[in-house]
């Protein structure tokens, strides 16, 4: 009975107006999306082309090879750019992974003195944007002597709050009696971390992958700051430089195909994960 | 503690009921650092502060010691290469009494900014999860990838995209769009037009603003108990807006408020979008001049780092009213 009351409640005109009209908005809010889809494949002719054409009607690999290709003879090749963000994506991903995970599990899991303190830290540090206090930051890195480094840009990204408090939440719903059942049975702290508390925190594992690594390989500024050999910077930065002052316009197709590289990882990781992603974030609430 | 007795060689206490009555409580008040005790605590706890250590060494490092040292640095004249001369207020009175950069486009702009992307953006955000909770299962997740793609994209792979949709020439795609309809007569620079920026700066920021924050609105509306709303209409919840405002948003208070911090961070980092746009460091005019581009300003193109700091530490001080106010909207009293 319920169930055909929402059947008829779905129907009603209004309902499938609004339905109708989400549609559209979606689609609209999907459209840079398939611009720079289309862009990253026009030939050179069709880009600045009058009466401008949103979709490309000859899809040429022009843009790619370009950007592999061409700019191979300059300084600094793209291959290199791409090699460093490969490099620093995976070294990031794997250590925030592991320092998270770990923080989270004794933070949920363990009762210590600072433990209030650290938490504090924490929650206040979630609305922490690193672009405000890039200055001390800068100073910081180089006071460690990492930057030009990966260390440099692997090192500052392990500080995540976010990924430790989304963490913690989803550890915090693993029973506590599963975890003392193990310590009775004589089992390890190592072992109880990695045997059972990590398999079911998978998919706030794969959450946090995926956060990072959308930061991660987006991040424009490690390179721009910390970075001052050009070998050592990161696609992000390299884009930028296509995209910005008398590059912008002959620099397009170029950036074009470069955004689409940008953006593909990250879609093919959340389309894999969504289902994971969705179930974290229910967790995600500020209690 | 309590019970510890200070037996000294050669006193003799058995006939003396009485003790040093002036010595006692002065030996007791004596703050004696307990290190014996808060090692074995710390030995104790090691495993916990072992697991902690990776996390936390780069949280003091990256997060805590830069804060500390901006505010620190606020305090003095620093140019990086000279050492950092301590000024008091100085910079704090500066900014406020002289810098009319900040006073007249930085503040205004960034308060105007923040309000559109971040409140209004937030409401956005509910709106568009709370529509997408109401379709069947099976289309959610294709809406929602949608929605969520363009934040995923990124600021920097979208550049291309922003620069050639409000290119400033006839080819431009909303220049085009708007001549073809009749809308404008001539092209528009969007992007170099100081009447412009600052809204093309907030339209395309919000657009690209459905990320965590909105996955965790959108997961919350399915934690939100359906019993609820059965129990609402027999209380006599008659529209749908009334359910959303009293049984909706009270159930995922959690998912509010984590959203909210979202939406903080994502509003404070968004400064680089005006050097995006238009490929510059300071916009036309100071037209899209926001708080960030005006640290950079101070920081990387004046190296005036004292000041620049200063101008951090207000945002950040900022930020932290926003953090407070959210916490007061959504923030969970006990026993709720």
């Amino acid at each position: 009975m319920n169930a055909l009351m929402t059947q008829v409640r779905r129907l009603t005109l209004f309902e499938t107006l609004l339905l109708a009209g989400l549609l559209l908005l979606a689609a609209f809010l999907a459209l840079p999306i398939v611009f720079i889809v289309n862009h990253a494949f026009k030939p050179y002719n069709e880009m600045f082309q009058f009466p401008p054409t949103f979709l490309v009607r000859e899809p040429t690999l022009s843009n790619f090879y370009d950007l592999f290709l061409r700019s191979s003879a300059s300084i600094v090749p793209f291959s290199r750019y791409l090699f460093n963000s490969l490099i620093v994506s995976a070294a990031t991903l794997a250590a925030v992974i592991v320092s998270s995970s770990m923080a989270a599990y004794v933070l949920s899991k363990y009762r210590f003195s600072l433990k209030k303190a650290v938490m504090a830290m924490i929650m206040l540090s979630l609305m922490f944007a690193p672009e405000t206090v890039a200055i001390p930051r800068y100073l910081i890195i180089s006071w460690l002597n990492i930057n030009n480094t990966y260390f440099g840009h692997v090192l500052p990204f392990i500080a995540s709050p976010v990924a430790v408090f989304l963490m913690k939440q989803f550890v915090d719903q693993i029973p506590n009696e599963l975890v003392e059942a193990a310590k009775v049975e004589g089992a390890s702290e190592v072992r109880i971390f990695l045997r059972i508390v990590m398999p079911l925190a998978m998919p706030a594992l794969a959450t946090i992958a995926i956060i990072t690594f959308q930061s991660v390989w987006s991040d424009g500024q490690s390179s721009t700051l910390f970075m001052q050999d050009e070998t050592m910077k990161t696609l992000p930065y390299y884009i930028m430089t296509l995209t910005s002052g008398v590059n912008a316009v002959a620099g397009q197709g170029m950036a074009a195909a470069a955004g689409l590289l940008m953006f593909l990882p990250n879609l093919v990781i959340f389309l894999f994960a969504q289902k994971r992603i969705m179930e974290t974030m229910v967790h995600s609430g500020v209690k | 503690m309590k019970d510890m007795t200070i037996v000294r060689p050669g006193a003799n206490p058995a006939p003396l009921p009485k003790p040093a009555p002036d010595r006692k409580p002065r030996l007791r008040r004596v703050p004696v650092p307990d290190v014996k005790g808060v090692l074995a605590t710390l030995w104790k706890e090691r495993l916990a502060y072992l697991f902690l250590a990776p996390f936390l060494i780069s949280f003091v490092a990256f997060i805590l010691v830069p804060v500390a040292l901006a505010l620190l640095m606020s305090f003095t004249s620093y140019d990086a290469f000279n050492v950092p001369r301590f000024v008091g207020f100085d910079n704090f009175i500066a900014l406020i009494t002289q810098d009319t950069i900040f006073m007249k486009y930085a503040l205004p702009n960034t308060l105007k900014f923040a309000f559109f992307v971040g409140p209004l953006g937030y409401a956005l955000s509910f709106f568009i999860a709370w529509l997408i909770y109401q379709l069947p299962k099976a289309i959610r997740d294709v809406v929602t990838l949608a929605v969520y793609a363009p934040s995923m994209a990124g600021g920097v792979a979208l550049t291309v995209v922003w620069q050639a949709a409000f290119s400033g020439d006839y080819v431009g795609y909303i220049n085009h769009f708007m001549l073809k309809y009749g809308m404008i007569s001539k092209p528009v620079l969007w992007l170099q037009d100081p009447k412009y920026l600052l809204i093309i700066m907030i339209v395309v920021t919000i657009w690209m603003s459905f990320g965590v924050g909105f996955l965790s609105l959108l997961a919350g509306l399915d934690t939100v108990n359906k019993e609820l709303y059965e129990a609402g209409k027999i209380d006599g919840i008659s529209s749908r807006l009334q359910e959303v405002y009293y049984i909706t948003i009270p159930s995922m208070k959690p998912q509010m408020l984590f959203s909210a911090v979202m939406a903080i961070v994502g509003t404070l980092k968004a400064g680089a979008i005006s050097v995006q746009l238009t490929g510059m460091p300071i916009t036309p005019s100071y037209s899209g001049h926001l708080i960030l581009n005006h640290i950079d300003d101070y920081a990387f193109i004046r190296f005036e780092l004292g000041y620049a700091s200063t101008v951090s530490i207000v945002l950040l001080a900022m930020s932290y009213f926003a953090l407070k106010l959210s916490y007061r909207l959504f923030g969970q009293k006990e026993g709720e």
